[in-house]
């Protein structure tokens, strides 16, 4: 089947340093190392790892803030991975990053409307100060802010409030596609709750693509419709979200879904811990990098790299030489039923946030103390 | 943790902090306002809230690792290794710290002197304390790294904390807090800082250390999945305040307070995707800014009049209270859509 991509990466590798000179050694780090992806226009699509797997090093690949090594990004068919000065800056309207960090990724020492106006200042020019204004407010409005907060600093805001304007100053050029550098993990749970859901009604309602880089797997288990599993440098699985979680094929997806305290989960349950450390992307393993720690290894796993090939569904793929030998079960332990009493409680609670009117049958006389 | 009265006698008690107010230099509000924890010999005890809520600070003040003068404590009591100390004019004596309380911070590199070795940073907690010789220390450094787990301990006492990686650093931080065979562990955010693979790593030794040592352990956390991996029982703290608390199973199946139940409906969760996150509203108010009575109010959609007078956290369920006026909700409250 054919899809609809707005953006592709073929066999894209990236590897920092150049193993310096006779004088000095540095070693070459391979940060990514040929990863083939393609996203969907419409759909939000997760890449998810550990640090060090290269997942934002790819981001900033496919953003063009830092060009491949070998191989090649399509956006919109055309390539990108080479474009320079004005395709560039037409380029960036199109697609605009989230970072991870409120706090440093805003100027301390600009206005809130001046922080989301200056992208309007660069792709929108013909555009009046009056009608900039106006947009800036619009964008506010948008993200869930007040249109009077233009006038304000960043240190005024807290980091929820914070990721909102960073997520405006992204939407002002109109871009197509966003990519998200771990944009909900700097944030409480509770304020991480609502940025997720603006995410979802932003994408929905501009009909926005979202690449969405995180470690989080509930978050992206909540966000994305497909996913793609990163380690040291390669796409070790890939599928729908549902799909990958529900039947992950790769012992690492395996061992990443089950390592993650969950509040369903009985103590102690867990069904493995992956042992050791992830190797260092400069000294990787030979044959399947996840080699070293995986409990099913074979004397193949050390010399031959496995490719990514499709496992059962539509588009589930694969990089494990044995991934057929190895039990397909659910890693993830289902929350256990609450009572009814629990359950009205959680409902009381989600209809009282979603607007409804809250009365109390108990008087102040009565209440319990 | 504090359940009713009958638990306050229990001689497997290990520490018992009743009723800490503490308030910072400057400020009109109180950070801590009235935390009470227990603490069992054997007993992980998590407490558990979102950046703010005085987790951190609870431990700090515990431990007398506030900056000297930053701070005032109007009320306070620590019982806790055989003293009985009035916190608001003493503070937990220096020979205690790192000795029978040991403590572990979240960043294990900005913890570990960076220019010491990893056998003189764990020696010098067994000198200070214990004394002997300092082969005697280094001897005991081994052990202790041996015993976390760490991969040829006699070459990495003479490594310093930049050739290990995160992992390694904390478990070498534990190491160190657990030289002097400490009664009570407190570790404040310990695997936040590591990626998921090493934090079931982490979690798995304090785990088996507690159950070999018997030590007990205050966890602090903001994550509702370690609580429910590694708690016996939790404490919900927000805004200073303790609001809810009791035994895991409890707090985890039967949540009451307002703010318990929002988080837990905020997490996204991996077995069961809803389509929309409910949210907790709003965001933490600043210290300046809090609400007097129940300090949730302000954010609770279920608040009324009534929660200006701080609720009394009592018991709903054994091994089980909660401070909100309006508990259980499926009782005292309807909703119309």
């Amino acid at each position: 089947m054919k899809h609809d991509l707005i953006i592709e990466a073929i066999d894209v590798v990236k590897h920092f340093g150049d193993g310096g000179n006779w004088l000095s050694k540095s070693p070459v780090v391979q940060a990514v190392d040929g990863v083939s992806l393609q996203v969907r226009r419409g759909e939000t699509f997760a890449i998810v790892g550990e640090s060090g797997c290269g997942k934002s090093t790819l981001a900033r690949v496919l953003m063009r803030l830092l060009s491949p090594t070998s191989g090649s990004v399509l956006f919109d068919g055309k390539e990108v991975s080479t474009t320079t000065g004005a395709a560039l800056q037409s380029l960036r309207r199109e697609m605009q990053f989230i970072f991870q960090d409120p706090f440093s990724s805003l100027n301390p020492r600009m206005t809130v409307g001046k922080l989301v106006g200056e992208p309007l200042e660069v792709h929108a020019p013909e555009l009046s100060a009056q009608q900039r204004r106006e947009k800036v407010a619009d964008l506010l409005r948008k993200v869930g802010l007040r249109a009077e907060y233009a006038g304000r600093y960043p240190h005024e805001f807290s980091g929820g409030q914070r990721q909102r304007i960073g997520i405006a100053r992204a939407l002002a050029s109109g871009p197509r596609l966003i990519i998200g550098d771990e944009p909900v993990s700097a944030l409480d749970v509770s304020v991480q709750a609502q940025v997720i859901n603006l995410l979802g009604d932003l994408s929905r309602d501009m009909g926005l693509t979202l690449v969405v880089i995180a470690h989080d797997l509930g978050v992206i288990r909540h966000m994305s419709d497909r996913v793609a599993v990163m380690y040291l440098g390669r796409i070790v699985e890939s599928g729908t979200t549902e799909e990958v979680y529900t039947s992950p094929r790769h012992p690492y997806t395996k061992a990443l879904l089950a390592s993650i305290p969950t509040m369903g989960g009985k103590q102690g349950d867990r069904k493995a811990t992956v042992l050791g450390e992830m190797p260092s992307p400069s000294a990787p393993p030979s044959g399947c990098r996840f080699h070293t720690r995986c409990p099913y290894a074979q004397a193949k796993c050390k010399t031959d790299a496995p490719a990514l090939q499709g496992a059962g569904t539509d588009d589930h793929q694969v990089a494990c030489h044995f991934w057929e030998t190895i039990p397909n079960e659910a890693v993830i332990a289902e929350t256990p039923q609450k009572t009814e009493a629990v359950e009205a409680r959680f409902a009381l609670y989600r209809n009282a946030t979603d607007g409804g009117t809250v009365t109390h049958l108990l008087n102040q006389s009565t209440k319990r103390n | 943790m504090q359940l009713g009265d009958e638990n306050s006698a229990d001689s497997g008690t290990l520490l018992a902090l009743s009723d800490l107010v503490l308030r910072f230099k400057g400020h009109k509000n109180d950070v801590l306002d009235g935390v009470s924890l227990t603490v069992k010999r054997g007993e992980v005890v998590c407490v558990v809230g979102e950046s703010g809520c005085g987790k951190s600070v609870t431990a700090m003040a515990l431990m007398d690792l506030l900056p000297a003068g930053s701070a005032t404590i109007s009320s306070g009591n620590l019982d806790a290794c055989g003293l009985n100390l009035d916190l608001t004019s003493t503070c937990l004596p220096s020979e205690m710290r790192g000795n029978r309380i040991a403590m572990i911070f979240q960043e294990p590199m900005s913890s570990l002197n960076p220019s010491f070795t990893i056998g003189d940073q764990i020696g010098e907690a067994v000198l200070r304390h214990k004394g002997g010789t300092r082969t005697q220390a280094l001897d005991r450094a081994q052990e202790m790294l041996q015993r976390v787990g760490i991969a040829n301990p006699e070459q990495r006492l003479s490594e310093y904390p930049h050739q290990l990686s995160g992992g390694m650093r904390q478990r070498v931080m534990i190491a160190m807090a657990l030289a002097n065979d400490p009664e009570i562990l407190i570790a404040d955010e310990p695997t936040t800082a590591l990626d998921v693979t090493i934090q079931a790593q982490i979690l798995d030794l304090i785990r088996d250390l507690r159950d070999e040592t018997g030590m007990g352990t205050i966890m602090i956390t903001h994550d509702l999945g370690v609580v429910a991996e590694i708690a016996d029982t939790v404490a919900v703290m927000y805004g200073g305040q303790v609001v809810e608390q009791g035994a895991v199973g409890e707090i985890f199946n039967n949540p009451q307070h307002p703010y318990t139940i929002g988080l837990m409906s905020a997490m996204p969760r991996l077995d069961n995707p809803v389509g929309r996150l409910a949210i907790v509203p709003g965001t933490v108010p600043t210290i300046a800014n809090m609400p007097q009575g129940c300090r949730f109010r302000t954010r609770c959609v279920f608040a009324t009049q009534a929660c200006a007078e701080r609720p009394k956290l009592s018991q709903i369920a054994p091994e089980h209270d909660v401070a909100c006026h309006y508990a259980p909700l499926e009782v005292n409250v309807s909703v119309a859509i």
